[in-house]
């Protein structure tokens, strides 16, 4: 089958092309990184992230003909029709809206800071007792669909509200991770974090176009914590 | 966390409210003044002047005026936040903007004071 | 040539569990701290831990103690865990995991709305007497990704300087032995620099990458064992490798053991459940070792499933889907994934598969490093400025065979137990040892090594050549001959990774080098690994030899210590005297 892919190396190209290589899989329904490591194989150049190969560690977020995803859990029966059989090329770019490094690598800086503006951590002023701190299981679900974030950024680059303001707005993967604190019972630092978020940028650029939603690769929906959120603003603003 | 904005609440919440209030204002002027066209299938100028002479008229002119800016400056404002940044257009980006921004304003500004007196001038 | 340095008062290498509880126990004290990790932290194997944190916490049986975790565990490792060491990992446990609580982990919860905890394998109540017991903490079947942000989350809040994505390449040694801090690689520019620190952590995890097939990250290469066995360090029961019963067949990808703490069972071809055989009481949670050796017997006698009749069956359907989905969704999604099958409606298909590297530098309860007065023996002696936490540490609390549950217990106490002895010794004063321009020159030898390669082979084959041999040379079932001919094929391929080939010598973000400086790593592991397995003539734990079946206590009761200069394997001995509980006493061990 035919391969294409984005490269870049500052140290020698003035600008990025994308490559063809062939690659052989003897039919089998191969993982994309599987076929990243088979073009290794021919052309140790080839940079790209990864590391668990299994989808939990979000090292390898790459656009993958057309669509945002783990190059690691996605077989290539499901990246197009035709591409598994060799009919079609697989495509594959770096995460859109990041500045490139090199090849499949992008400089995720600007991703990490928006998650870091959202105070990522647990905050409660009351002194911890000498167990764990009592979370009925009613109020643990609340966290279920928010804590497994894996930060691979899918989401944040594929929507186009991050594309336009990545350093004011803070992207659906930090804005999840927002309402995961909000969310948890543990957490008494609402009124504070709710502070943080209620100006025209950091949240309300959110314009509800669900590409998070369809890329995410661990099925969460960034656009429905962000609507939480934005319900809980309302009702401590008016 | 972003704080320099010349949006029109200052406030995410504000303008997200004033965007969904205005809507609703619209839509309801619209909805009533179709009702109003449908009821009356020979309407002439005479009668169609008389009613947007009334005071509830005046009144709901008003209020869809100021809906329209307000909804359209929520609006715009944000268009231009969005696409005339520094990523598209470079460091003239504020510069720009600004301008679009001024002349978007004024330009509403205009409006309001016209539709005023279209609508409390004859009075 | 001169490059940067840069001065902290305490460098961590690896950010994983271990090295992020490590860094953030000194974070918080104010010391000048620097994480240096060769992947973002929240990337690192850590987060691949599924079923939970073992734990005498209290919260599923309100009489639990932390002295039948720690009977467990000595009888896990059959009897080669340091018993001090055990003592202090169970009995600190419980505040340690506590702690985790208060930092935000979201664990499952009981009803009580305490910290949820699954049986698991291994562990019994009243010290073997009392039956099954559930005592590993979960968050559903996510518990290392819930732990690892977690731990993320708070070194941000704390302020450590994170170096992402800087491969740490060697250690760096003043001439007295003592260690000054390593040599870095930034893997974003290419900049080589020497971080200088007081005290160095290891943190580096494990090896898993030295077999073909291994549950294992592609980042798992043994980074740390190769740098310190470079250095002259040695390992301790490196031979021990455990191969997890459950991973996919095929894909290698884990399956928690948690499956069958759930409920789940093994079945062969023929739709047995055959643990019934080989572990009357336990059945599918007898010790890892135990129940993965009864696996491969069943596929040795013909009873596996599949083309090759190579692999057997989890069956967790009969659990029913409302189960399955709140308390192992992961598992789920990663069986539809990888294995092709929903468990909800099928069994998967699983095989023995490598997961974890008891061995390692051998420490003591503060993770100091250690090495033998005599090389491979005599009395224990401190390497200066060195510690060790996590997988790529041998405390020992793992001895032959780790219990599951039992490594995130271990990263979360030992590396908050490093932090707080570097914290004190901070205070107290350390002593900062300086290199010379010529020590520097030395640790930059292997980096400039492969800068210079022009021609040979290639790292991907040669890689390929050591994962094959391993597996095939030294894998759930070992045997004299067979390993001899391994250790001289790896003795072949030393020669032949010393004069390998790195083509690309760019700066930016060359993943190739890091490939390459890999590569070295896992040849001294393999070598190391190797050397033990063949000289441990005995089967103890997950050694487990065709030539020599049984437990030698009277030879062997002892931890074997691997010295990467001589290349021969030592004895060291075996800790049997916990401070405040009687000795257990080796026994015959079944389940």
């Amino acid at each position: 089958m035919k391969v294409s892919i984005y490269r870049y190396n500052p140290d020698t190209d003035r600008e990025p092309t994308m490559k063809e290589y062939e690659v052989d899989t003897q039919g089998k329904d191969l993982m994309v990184l599987d076929i990243l490591a088979l073009v290794k194989e021919q052309d140790e150049s080839l940079s790209y992230r990864r590391s668990c190969r299994e989808g939990v560690c979000g090292s390898d977020g790459m656009n993958i003909n057309g669509k945002n995803g783990l190059a690691c859990i996605t077989p290539l029966s499901e990246v197009a029709p035709g591409v598994k059989e060799g009919k079609k090329p697989l495509v594959l770019r770096p995460l859109p809206g990041l500045p490139v490094i090199r090849d499949l690598v992008v400089d995720m800086g600007v991703f990490y800071e928006q998650y870091e503006k959202v105070q990522p951590y647990l905050q409660n002023q009351s002194p911890a007792p000498a167990i764990e701190r009592l979370q009925s299981p009613e109020e643990r679900a609340k966290l279920d669909g928010l804590y497994e974030c894996i930060l691979c950024a899918c989401c944040s680059t594929s929507c186009p509200s991050f594309w336009w303001n990545p350093e004011k707005f803070l992207g659906p993967a930090a804005l999840l991770q927002s309402y995961r604190f909000l969310a948890d019972s543990r957490d008494d630092a609402t009124e504070e974090r709710l502070s943080r978020l209620d100006d025209p940028f950091s949240l309300f650029r959110c314009r509800g176009i669900m590409n998070c939603v369809s890329v995410c690769p661990k099925g969460l929906n960034p656009t429905r914590a962000i609507g939480h959120i934005r319900s809980m603003l309302l009702e401590r603003g008016v | 966390m972003v704080t320099s904005v010349t949006s029109l609440g200052r406030n995410g919440l504000y303008d997200w409210l004033i965007q969904r209030v205005s809507a609703v204002v619209m839509g309801v002027y619209v909805i009533g003044l179709l009702g109003y066209l449908l009821a009356h299938p020979d309407l002439d100028y005479g009668t169609w002047a008389a009613f947007m002479g009334s005071l509830p008229m005046q009144i709901a002119n008003t209020l869809l005026l100021f809906s329209v800016a307000a909804h359209t400056w929520v609006g715009l404002w944000t268009v231009t936040t969005d696409y005339l940044t520094r990523l598209a257009l470079g460091g003239a980006a504020t510069g720009v903007r600004l301008v679009a921004q001024a002349l978007i304003g004024l330009l509403l500004l205009v409006y309001i004071l016209w539709g005023l007196l279209m609508i409390w001038g004859g009075a | 040539m001169s490059i940067r340095t840069i001065t902290f008062d305490a460098i961590v290498v690896g950010g994983g569990g271990a090295g992020m509880r490590a860094s953030l126990q000194m974070a918080q004290s104010g010391f000048k701290t620097a994480l240096i990790s060769k992947v973002f932290p929240t990337r690192s194997h850590t987060v691949s831990a599924q079923g939970g944190i073992t734990c005498a916490i209290a919260s599923a049986d309100p009489n639990d103690d932390w002295r039948w975790h720690m009977y467990d565990t000595v009888k896990g490792s059959d009897y080669i865990g340091d018993q001090d060491a055990i003592e202090y990992m169970c009995q600190v446990g419980p505040e340690a995991v506590f702690e985790l609580d208060h930092m935000g982990l979201p664990f499952s919860r009981t009803e009580e709305g305490r910290i949820y905890q699954r049986p698991f394998g291994g562990q019994s109540k009243n010290f073997g007497e009392g039956g099954q017991a559930a005592r590993t903490c979960a968050a559903a079947d996510r518990t290392g990704h819930a732990l690892l942000h977690t731990l993320y989350q708070q070194n941000l809040k704390n302020g450590t300087q994170f170096y992402n994505e800087w491969y740490a390449a060697e250690l760096v040694k003043d001439a007295n032995e003592n260690v000054c801090g390593v040599i870095a690689i930034s893997i974003e520019t290419g900049e080589t620099v020497f971080f200088k620190a007081k005290a160095t952590v290891f943190a580096t995890g494990g090896s898993g990458r030295i077999y073909s097939s291994t549950t294992n990250a592609l980042i798992n290469t043994g980074d740390g064992v190769g740098m310190a066995l470079r250095a002259g360090v040695p390992v301790q029961d490196i031979e021990m490798w455990q191969f997890h019963p459950t991973g996919i067949a095929g894909a290698g990808v884990l399956v928690t053991e948690g499956c069958r703490g759930e409920g789940g069972y093994l079945i062969n071809k023929d739709g047995e459940r055959f643990m019934e055989r080989y572990a009357p009481n336990a059945k599918d949670l007898a010790s890892r070792d135990v129940v993965a050796r009864s696996m491969m017997m069943e596929i040795l006698d013909g009873r596996g499933d599949g083309p090759d009749g190579n692999y057997v069956y989890l069956k967790l359907d009969h659990l029913g889907e409302e189960v399955l989905h709140s308390r192992l969704p992961g598992i789920c999604e990663l069986a539809i994934t990888f294995a092709g099958t929903d468990p909800v409606k099928e069994p998967i298909p699983v095989v023995p598969t490598c997961h974890y590297m008891m061995g390692g530098i051998p420490t003591n309860v503060h993770g100091q490093a250690l090495k033998m007065s005599g090389g491979h023996e005599g009395e224990d002696q401190i390497v200066n400025g060195l510690f060790a936490v996590g997988e790529v540490a041998c405390v020992s609390v793992h001895g032959a065979n780790r219990l599951g549950g039992n490594s995130l217990l271990d990263l979360v106490v030992f590396g908050r137990a490093a932090g707080l002895y570097i914290e004190d010794a901070l205070r107290q004063g350390m002593t900062q040892y300086e290199p010379s321009n010529d020590d520097i020159e030395a640790a930059l030898t292997r980096v400039n090594r492969w800068n210079d390669s022009k021609g040979g082979e290639s790292v991907h084959s040669l890689r390929k050549e050591l994962q094959t041999t391993m597996q095939n040379h030294f894998g759930v079932f070992r045997k004299g001959d067979l390993m001899e001919e391994g250790v001289q094929k790896l003795a072949d391929l030393r020669g032949r990774i010393a004069k390998a080939h790195l083509d690309d010598k760019s700066s930016a973000f060359n993943m190739a080098r890091v490939e390459a400086l890999e590569l070295d790593n896992l040849l001294e592991v393999a070598e190391a690994t190797a050397i033990a397995a063949y000289n441990r003539t005995e089967s103890r734990g997950a050694h487990s030899r065709y030539d020599y079946p049984d437990r030698d206590d009277e030879n062997w009761l002892c931890h074997s210590i691997y010295d990467p200069r001589t290349k021969q394997l030592g004895k060291r001995e075996v800790n049997f005297k916990p401070k405040t509980v009687e000795t257990f006493q080796p026994k015959v061990r079944t389940y």
